[in-house]
């Protein structure tokens, strides 16, 4: 590659211009993910030192050690916690986006505005507004029990929930505007000759706007369900050491254990877990603009 | 009323405060082949779209077997649509799209895959079943989008600009084998065009719409050769339009003049009384030009040669009249001896003259 480089520095044909103008792209992915992609795989396959660091001696254990009823009991929550989390952000999500491409020109503008400007401020601080409202007699148990619904706080911060309604809030956008942009596509007049052919408007929507939707459908269940299974910052601030995902089991081997081989393997099998994922839609959905997420 | 299959009732419809359909009435007998025929923008598709209730009219009826179906929703109305833009299912298999509404109807598979097959025997595309839309070319598109509203034996067929996006030769074609179509299904189609051409060449009748209203409605040889209106006889078949002021008025013609000279109308239509002022239309193929030197006595108008083009099989003369307004007259063939800037007298035969925008006529 170096060596094409150097030739291309001489010819300058538009084959080589074009190499040239990608070269630094290759580059970074090289350094950035390639490179540390396989120094993880090398680490999970290493031992841990008594104190701090790695010897360099080749073993199975820290892949072992994850069937440990502990770890494999971390994985099953994670698993359940995205699948919930994702199946609520498409039944909110997906009316969202496909209302939000029927909208007029002027408020689909004001629409996407208002979904934009909470992503002006980094999502690790707008959790923590979520604190305030859920922590016990927070604005919410207040709330609440001054409408009578409640009788006692609910203390609701530090529980399976609040974890469930922090990663909908930092991951619903994701789903609105996926199932937005394919909507948007979607020719109207469609849909009309489905209800002149004696469709009902239910059915006009399942056979027609459902099916033509369904790539973005499928893309937004991609973009939430891979985060959230992977993201420990909700779980740690809405969840307190209640909730464990394997997120946040990654970080403590990495942060606080200090056992990166076991962190290096677990992300592997997380990784491998979500890629199986991808591969079990693209295989339903036979979606060839899935593509790009993989 | 049972004997109209279609009826619409002074139908008003406005978008954001703008008056599209303006009192619209009509009624359609079975098996009629009946066209809207206007300029776009004149509310042809809106009228489509609120017998198909695909819109819902702010006012007024629409009657469909004399039932009131004003406020039934599409799905509930006995009457199919092929879109100016196909809207073919892109998803769907061509006998996907076909099937369509026999699935909805839960046929059994026996019966839809026979109606299917008999659908693409009509358009003539036996063969095609398992092709997806992206792979048909335009033609083939359109006789899906046919095949797939008739297969529901629709009482009416409603057919927006079906024939827009083809080219001329297989424009020609598809309007022959519509028509041929519509026969043998005995089907009431109303078909939407701003081409005259098809509109006289298909229809049973014709129904020219201006700014959300009929502006007449009659057979194509009625709007042809008795058009109410000069904006009906400038639309359907590009006539001159002459104003002038009645001069010599008996039972049979009338004599009118305007600063061009004197013309001569066959036919006295409504008593027009001395001194009336009235509008004329003349077809230019009917309009007689004759150099001015050769005949200066000659009871016509007087103009000058303006300009000749050949387009579509005819020539076409343009000939400026003393006051500014131009004259076209068409010969078939290209040969004439007139040449930009000659002087010329025009005549017509007094029968091809009419009188149009006559109140109560």
């Amino acid at each position: 590659m170096i060596k094409r480089a150097f030739e291309c520095f001489r010819q300058l044909n538009i084959n080589c211009v074009a190499f040239l103008a990608v070269l630094p792209l290759f580059v970074f992915t090289f350094m950035f993910v390639i490179g540390p992609l396989i120094y993880m795989l090398v680490l999970s396959f290493l031992q841990r030192a008594e104190v701090w660091g790695i010897v360099n001696k080749f073993t199975f254990k820290n892949y072992m050690d994850i069937f440990e009823p502990v770890y494999l009991k971390t994985f099953i929550e994670s698993f359940k916690l995205a699948i919930t989390t994702t199946i609520l952000i498409m039944i909110i999500g997906y009316p969202f986006g496909y209302f939000m491409a029927k909208l007029d020109a002027k408020w689909k503008k004001r629409m996407m505005l208002l979904i934009f400007i909470p992503f002006w401020t980094s999502s690790l601080i707008r959790l923590y507004g979520w604190i305030i409202i859920f922590r016990a007699n927070g604005i919410l148990d207040k709330l609440l029990m001054a409408l009578n619904i409640t009788e006692e706080p609910l203390k609701l911060l530090y529980t399976y929930p609040a974890v469930v309604v922090g990663m909908i809030y930092v991951l619903l956008p994701f789903m609105i505007f996926s199932v937005y942009s394919s909507a948007e596509k979607l020719d109207w007049s469609l849909v009309e000759a489905a209800r002149d052919l004696g469709a009902s408007s239910m059915q006009a929507f399942f056979t027609i706007s459902l099916k033509l939707t369904l790539p973005g459908l499928l893309s937004g269940v991609v973009l939430t369900f891979i985060p959230s299974m992977g993201l420990f910052f909700i779980a740690d601030i809405l969840g307190g050491n209640k909730v464990v995902l394997v997120g946040n089991l990654i970080q403590e081997q990495l942060m606080k254990a200090h056992n990166w081989p076991f962190a290096a393997a677990l992300s592997v099998v997380l990784m491998i877990l979500t890629s199986v994922m991808i591969y079990i839609y693209r295989r339903i959905s036979n979606v060839k603009e899935l593509e790009g997420l993989v | 009323m049972e004997d109209f299959i279609l009826q619409l009732d002074r139908i008003e419809k406005s978008f954001g405060g703008v008056k599209v359909l303006n009192g619209l009435s009509l009624s359609v007998k079975q098996g009629e082949f009946i066209t809207l025929l206007g300029p776009s923008g004149c509310g042809k598709t809106t009228t489509l779209r609120i017998i198909a209730g695909l819109e819902k009219p702010d006012s007024g009826k629409v009657y469909l077997e004399g039932k009131d179906v004003t406020n039934e929703e599409p799905n509930r109305r006995n009457v199919n649509t092929v879109f100016q833009n196909y809207a073919l299912f892109p998803h769907m298999t061509v006998e996907g799209n076909i099937s369509y509404s026999l699935r909805l109807k839960r046929l059994d598979r026996a019966k839809i895959k026979k109606a299917v097959s008999e659908a693409l025997e009509l358009v003539q595309l036996e063969g095609y079943e398992k092709r997806m839309p992206s792979e048909l070319s335009g033609g083939q598109r359109q006789r899906v989008a046919i095949a797939r509203a008739v297969v529901n034996e629709p009482k009416v067929l409603l057919l927006d600009e079906p024939l827009g996006a083809l080219d001329l030769q297989l424009r020609r074609q598809m309007q022959t084998e519509l028509k041929r179509l519509q026969k043998h299904l005995g089907i009431t189609f109303v078909y939407i065009t701003h081409d005259q051409e098809e509109a006289l060449n298909m229809s049973d009748r014709i129904a020219v719409m201006r700014d959300g209203k009929f502006e007449q409605i009659g057979t194509p040889q009625e709007v042809y050769d008795y058009p109410k209106t000069s904006y009906v006889a400038r639309f359907v078949g590009s006539a001159n339009i002459i104003y002038g002021t009645a001069y010599d008025v008996n039972e049979h013609t009338v004599v009118f003049k305007n600063e061009d000279g004197i013309g001569i109308v066959a036919r006295n239509r409504a008593n027009i009384a001395y001194g009336q002022k009235v509008t004329v239309a003349v077809r230019s193929e009917h309009i007689r030009l004759t150099p001015a030197a050769s005949d200066s006595n000659a009871e016509g108008f007087v103009g000058v040669v303006k300009e000749k083009s050949f387009a579509g099989g005819l020539l076409q003369i343009i000939v400026a009249l003393a006051d500014g307004k131009e004259l076209v007259a068409s010969r078939h063939g290209i040969d004439s001896t007139l040449v930009p800037g000659d002087k010329v007298i025009v005549t017509w035969a007094p029968e091809n003259a009419i009188l149009v925008d006559l109140e109560g006529a």
